[in-house]
């Protein structure tokens, strides 16, 4: 999980820094982003996840199948409910004329990186949701251990890791002042 | 990998620390987003905050702390190397923003 881990925060990278020279090179790149309370409570929202998952682990050390079944669910009720913010973000932006292509405010390079990268993050969260609830199952069922519950809790806390960093880049440096 | 039998028992204590501090790192981060400071210094301060939540992300939420030293500085070392390798191309985007002189 270590060497996916590393390969995958080589792919995020790779985007962030992309955004980042495509912003800087870009002198009509919009700012359209008029508040923060979506995508602060987004951010609460992931980072209580990683806490709701640790302590699914820590219930999974000490044997407890139930409670650690239960902290992996809300984990994943957690995960479901950032997605839906993200896609109601994301509708309202398409709302406001906003495309991978084009947008009403500026360059459109800023919907492809926008959705490129937040499309990416809302990938990895989905795919984790689908895999807690997986693991979560078989680990109650009997077929998987804590060691199992440990991995999965590794993919999601980088998931969150990696928000810690698409938050800055992506929506605070573009609040419109 | 360490497995999870070989962790050190410790309370949830440590972990709602952690989380109080990445929550509070998080707010700093929405609270420099509304300072009224030039772009370059607002982008400074925020990755600042957020390799600082990351770190703590890593070392306890994702228990590399807890590994054997040896693959915590693997990890360190290459990912920072080749984030590091990543930045070559940074002048170009300034010179898209500027002009020449580079590509003359």
């Amino acid at each position: 999980m270590w060497l996916f881990i590393i390969a995958d925060t080589m792919t995020f990278a790779a985007c962030l820094v992309a955004y980042g020279f495509l912003r800087n090179g870009t002198p009509n790149w919009p700012r359209p982003f008029h508040g923060v309370t979506n995508v602060a409570l987004m951010t609460f929202i992931l980072l209580t996840s990683s806490l709701t998952m640790l302590i699914g682990l820590r219930s999974a050390r000490a044997g407890d199948k139930a409670g650690a079944f239960r902290w992996t669910m809300i984990t994943a009720v957690l995960g479901i409910g950032f997605a839906l913010l993200h896609v109601r973000e994301w509708l309202g932006l398409i709302d406001e004329g906003m495309t991978m292509f084009k947008n009403p405010w500026g360059t459109g390079l800023f919907g492809a990186s926008f959705f490129s990268i937040t499309g990416l993050h809302l990938t990895h969260v989905t795919c984790g949701v689908i895999a807690l609830i997986v693991v979560g199952v078989r680990y109650k069922g009997g077929r998987y251990n804590a060691d199992d519950i440990e991995i999965l809790g590794l993919y999601w806390h980088f998931v969150d890791l990696v928000w810690m960093f698409v938050v800055p880049l992506v929506y605070l440096l573009n609040l419109a002042h | 990998m360490t497995t999870a039998e070989q962790h050190k028992s410790t309370g949830i204590g440590k972990d709602l620390t952690v989380y109080v501090c990445l929550l509070a790192l998080a707010g700093l981060q929405f609270v420099i987003a509304y300072q009224k400071i030039d772009a370059s210094q607002m982008f400074t301060r925020m990755l600042a905050v957020a390799i600082v939540e990351a770190g703590l992300a890593m070392l306890f939420f994702m228990h590399l702390w807890s590994e054997k030293r040896t693959f915590l500085w693997f990890v360190v070392i290459f990912t920072v190397s080749v984030l590091l390798g990543m930045q070559y191309g940074w002048t170009d985007s300034f010179r898209m923003v500027t002009g020449a002189p580079f590509s003359r």
